[in-house]
């Protein structure tokens, strides 16, 4: 066809280069920047989740183990440094990573809408008249966008329910999580919420620690073959930890029957320490 | 393969549209073919009695016919071209079709890609990104000798699988975020791979993938456009092409030349 210059540049840019911000923020700027950006918080996240799964754990050990646990997090740095300090840093990092992680999310994903529009749009996602068969997505793949939506929703549950004890009114004993955690749990409702959003958890870490190594160009053929057993593993590790809580304390294992300590925020932390001690 | 052709009888339900900017609809048609028949000429046969009944006939692009050129890609029946594995368009056979089958074609889609009429779509943004970096500089004049860059076994076998890219843009079409990875990854894994490319690799990785970011979505590693590449490329180039990208973005420019 034969064009003239003018004709030439027929399909202008959707989103014309923007002047660039100095480096390293340049690197945010663009998809494929921002994909290392997604990765790197994802794997933050994956880590805090893992450790805070296993820390969890501490809940078979008992109400005086679980009162220990938390106050080694709150006394981190030992003397070195003011009580609580490391842990507000940690959960300074954690809301880093969480809003970069969210914000690149959601730019990226319009940014996909916004490539599609000469497509039909169903749901936000491109079809075909003739059918979408996916060949190579799975179903975590594809449900990426709603898992991390319901992961921040429930995260924001799981603060309000047992870090700031706003559903549990009266019955909130702050410094005793063994309590907190049963008290959450025993609730029918609660524990089928806990088992919902933890499936989307691991669906969301099912496809995003497979993604993560494609966004950060980790590829080779020594340990490709690796990666898909690594997410799934991690993603199950994660998944079976975390329904056992709500699991375990409907079928009553985890349950405060045989607790021998008050429970108040007062003597009966004393007395949960003084246990502690005593084993 | 048989050697017996059958004449089966199927439904086309083609996209047709006028013009970029025309409203589109999808049309039917009968059609009896030979199992021997590309589906390019199921296609030109179709339009031979398109014509003979003084309609127009459907527009859809196509130029090697052997599945090198790139241009005839079309999604059939959802998938971009068609249900044979590693096949371009226009190496697809009815035989893979059977009698009484309803076949829905339409143009690749992405905002990148507007149609230009019926299955004909301008991939000209594919073009954009090998302006801004898919060369390499080398000197004219008398043709240097063969051999004289040795090229590592290896680099080569892994360069020519990324040359294998014929550009068609399935993977595009294919992808549910309609990016454009996979062919930028390839063209960029194809120069960068080898020692000829070495000179510009970091301002070509930089430009290629800046350009593609204008025109297409970001990838989310379904992995949807190496199962519809008729050439089959692997996801390993997405990598290559993420690990580049950074470094250079952190190279030292003064010191590569490449400012
Ligand atoms: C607010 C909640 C969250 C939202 C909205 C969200 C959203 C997303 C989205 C849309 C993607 C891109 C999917 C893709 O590339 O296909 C993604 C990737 C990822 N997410 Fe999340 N996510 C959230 C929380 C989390 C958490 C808690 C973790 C850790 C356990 C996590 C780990 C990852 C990882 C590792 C990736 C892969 C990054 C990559 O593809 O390079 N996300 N997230
Ligand atoms: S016409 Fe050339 S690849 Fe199909």
């Amino acid at each position: 066809m034969a064009q003239t210059p003018n004709q030439r540049y027929r399909v202008a840019p959707l989103r014309p280069r923007k002047k660039s911000w100095p480096f390293p923020m340049n690197i945010y700027q663009t998809a494929v920047g921002r994909k290392w950006v997604m990765a790197l918080t994802g794997m933050g996240l994956i880590g805090f989740v893992l450790i805070h799964m296993i820390g969890n754990l501490h809940v078979y050990e008992g109400p005086a183990r679980m009162h220990e646990y938390a106050e080694t997090l709150r006394t981190l740095g030992g003397g070195l440094m003011p009580r609580g300090l490391v842990l507000w840093l940690m959960r300074l990092g954690l809301l880093g990573m969480f809003g970069l992680h969210l914000h690149s999310a959601i730019t990226l994903k319009n940014m996909s809408g916004n490539s599609s529009e000469e497509a039909t749009l169903i749901g936000g996602a491109k079809k075909y008249a003739g059918g979408r068969q996916h060949l190579a997505a799975n179903y975590a793949s594809r449900t990426m966008r709603w898992t991390g939506p319901i992961i921040a929703l429930y995260l924001f549950y799981h603060l309000a329910d047992l870090t700031w004890g706003w559903w549990l009114g009266d019955k909130f004993v702050s410094g005793d999580p063994y309590h907190n955690v049963t008290q959450s749990l025993s609730s029918l409702p609660v524990a089928i919420l806990y088992i919902v959003a933890n499936i989307a958890l691991a669906l969301h870490i099912f496809h995003g620690a497979w993604s993560m190594f494609q966004s950060l160009g980790i590829n080779s053929p020594r340990y490709n073959h690796l990666r898909r057993g690594l997410a799934a593993t991690l993603a199950g590790l994660i998944l079976i930890g975390n329904l056992s809580f709500p699991l375990l304390t409907q079928t009553g294992l985890i349950s405060e029957d045989n607790r021998e300590c008050p429970i108040n925020e007062t003597t009966g932390l004393a007395c949960l320490v003084e246990q502690a001690e005593g084993h | 393969m048989s050697n017996n052709a059958e004449i089966i009888n199927v439904t086309i339900k083609v996209w047709r549209q006028d013009g970029p900017t025309s409203e589109g609809r999808f049309e039917t048609h009968q059609q009896a073919i030979s199992t021997h028949a590309s589906f390019l000429e199921m296609l030109d046969l179709l339009n031979e009695s398109l014509n003979d009944q003084g309609h127009e006939p459907i527009a859809f692009e196509s130029d090697c016919r052997e599945g090198i050129c790139g241009t005839c890609g079309v999604m059939i029946n959802g998938r971009a071209h068609g249900p044979q594995k590693a096949t371009a368009t226009c190496q697809l056979h009815m035989r893979e079709f059977s009698d009484g089958d309803e076949i829905v074609i339409e143009p690749f889609r992405a905002s990148g890609f507007p149609v230009i009429r019926d299955l004909a779509v301008d991939r000209s943004p594919l073009d954009r990104i090998i302006e801004s970096g898919g060369y390499i500089t080398v000197n004219t004049g008398a043709a240097s000798d063969a051999n004289l860059t040795p090229v590592p076994k290896e680099a080569s076998d892994q360069a020519f699988d990324a040359a294998a890219c014929i550009g068609c843009g399935a993977c595009v079409a294919a992808c549910p975020n309609s990016a454009g990875q996979l062919f930028t990854a390839a063209k960029i894994g194809h120069l960068n791979l080898l020692p000829q490319g070495q000179a510009e690799r970091w301002k070509r990785t930089e430009n290629m993938v800046e350009t593609m970011e204008e025109f297409f979505g970001s990838c989310t590693n379904h992995g949807e456009c190496s199962e519809a590449c008729p050439k089959e490329i692997s996801l390993d180039f997405i990598a290559f092409m993420n690990r580049d990208y950074l470094k250079a973005k952190v190279k030292n420019r003064a010191l590569t030349g490449q400012k």
